[in-house]
């Protein structure tokens, strides 16, 4: 039976990871995520969890030896953040490029400098061309939830890739949410276990990672970006799978009154919730605002956002990491909707803001002042993008 | 599955492009690209074998009259079969097209 019970995200995102039945966790402590690895060890440790837990020296270290783990055909998890992301990325790359679907557990944090230990998204955009698929929970329910999920998208025979649940670093990873955790038993009836394509076994030799000459080095990367594209319908019929048996329902986008708004903010993470709080006081007076919530940045749903916002007049488009393009195009979140805007030939009042750098709060009134300054700008007046709460 | 020869289409090469099939270099033309090639004077040649265990690649084999020959097929021109020969019987040429 699934249980609800008041837990820290952290302590319920590593049950989560034990009740996938495991194989390896191979993981370098960093905040905000130290406490996923922390209660993973100890899950090993008093026995509660038949893993082999690779205290690694680094998280290159972490990233290789989950490589290894995933390609003799164990079920593989890992987790860390910001400099740790940074210094096993070059790894990552070659995760997904060998289809290694190794699940990865990312509390969002600022990059340095200055050094920050606070949430943004600098990390999750920091890893978007990795080839990874990347799944963006708004709270500690969501962040279960995609784990489980995460398993078992990366995993489809079909799909074989790498994935990323991303967490919000303290904002969610040190709060404690009542959320329901399922059963060991209610997992494996959703997620079978781990058989790969192919794998490292003495009795049928394979080798991976090999060189790419300059005569297959496109076709490898078309294969790989194929495998990506053809992920997004799996994603999400594994979704509407987890709705038929556990009875939350997940979208590649999600909405919250979207249908008559003539103002959407798009923003990703936790801090969606806060801003359906802030459209539903600017309901109260009047302003026809709602929200789109990116849950899968990569593969990116351009069709399925297209959709819910492309019949909106102004868009408040919410960056949490700051791209230095030297000031004359969007930030990366608000770039990926305007390409996919304008492959579909619409142009609406388009405002970019960065909000929420290395751990500073968006509070409601943030989210009217944005709604209003877009509402109320000229076409054509809005800067590529701008910085809210900023002192000058 | 395609013979594992380096020039598949994408679509038939195997998830995260594993190679399946061990020992396929041997199919993979890596001798189009040297500017030197090694020729033997057979008048010289002792047959002791050393251009046969130093070349790097699979280049020489021993035919039946017991002389080491060249498979330019994988030949990079490196010459070090021509610079260990023990009685100067392999001179580099230049590849002229």
């Amino acid at each position: 039976m699934s249980k609800r019970i008041g837990i820290e995200v952290s302590l319920a995102v590593a049950e989560t990871v034990g009740l996938c039945d495991v194989d390896v966790v191979a993981a370098y402590p960093i905040t905000p995520q130290t406490h996923i690895v922390e209660h993973l060890s100890e899950l090993v440790a008093d026995g509660h969890l038949d893993a082999e837990f690779v205290p690694v020296e680094s998280e290159h270290s972490a990233m290789s030896a989950c490589i290894g783990s995933s390609a003799s055909g164990g079920r593989t998890f890992t987790s860390t953040c910001s400099q740790g992301y940074a210094l096993m990325s070059e790894l990552c790359y070659i995760a997904s490029a060998l289809r290694l679907p190794i699940v990865m557990a990312v509390a969002n944090r600022a990059l340095s400098a200055p050094i920050n230990i606070w949430n943004d998204h600098s990390d999750l955009m920091y890893a978007r061309d990795t080839g990874w698929i990347q799944l963006i929970s708004e709270n500690g329910q969501e962040a279960v939830d995609m784990t489980i999920l995460a398993f078992r998208i990366g995993e489809d025979k079909r799909v074989s890739l790498p994935v990323q649940v991303n967490l919000d670093g303290f904002t969610m990873s040190h709060v404690i949410e009542p959320l329901t955790i399922p059963d060991a038993k209610e997992i494996r009836e959703f997620l079978p276990p781990f058989n790969p394509v192919l794998r490292l076994d003495p009795a049928s030799p394979v080798s991976m990672g090999g060189v790419g000459l300059p005569e297959i080095y496109t076709e490898c990367r078309k294969a790989q970006d194929e495998a990506l594209r053809a992920s997004k319908p799996v994603i999400q019929e594994i979704f509407d799978d987890f709705a038929r048996q556990f009875g939350r329902h997940y979208k590649l986008v999600e909405t919250y009154r979207t249908e008559d708004a003539d103002t959407i903010i798009v923003a990703l993470g936790s801090i969606a919730q806060t801003a359906m709080t802030a459209i539903d006081a600017m309901r109260t007076r009047g302003r026809k605002v709602g929200i789109a919530h990116i849950r899968v940045f990569r593969p990116f749903p351009a069709a399925e956002l297209v959709e819910a916002i492309g019949g909106a007049k102004n868009l408040v488009l919410l960056d949490r990491s700051t791209a230095f393009a030297g000031g004359e195009v969007s930030g990366p979140v608000a770039l990926e909707i305007k390409c996919a805007l304008f492959d579909k030939g619409l142009a609406p009042k388009v405002g970019n803001f960065l909000v929420g750098l290395g751990g500073r709060d968006v509070t409601d009134q943030n989210f009217e002042e944005m709604v209003e300054r877009v509402a109320s700008a000229k076409n054509g007046d809005l800067p590529a993008y701008e910085f809210i709460n900023v002192r000058e | 599955m395609a013979k594992e020869t380096g020039i598949q289409r994408w679509k038939e090469l195997n998830p995260g492009m594993a190679v399946t099939c061990p020992g396929n270099a041997a199919e993979l033309k890596t001798g189009d690209w040297r500017s030197m090639r090694p020729e033997t004077d057979c008048e010289k040649c002792i047959k002791c074998g050393q251009c046969y265990i130093l070349c790097p690649d699979m280049v020489y084999s021993k035919n039946e009259d017991g002389y080491y020959v060249q498979n330019y097929y994988w030949c990079k021109g490196c010459g070090i079969c021509a610079r260990e020969c023990p009685v100067d019987a392999i001179r580099m040429v230049q590849e002229v097209d």
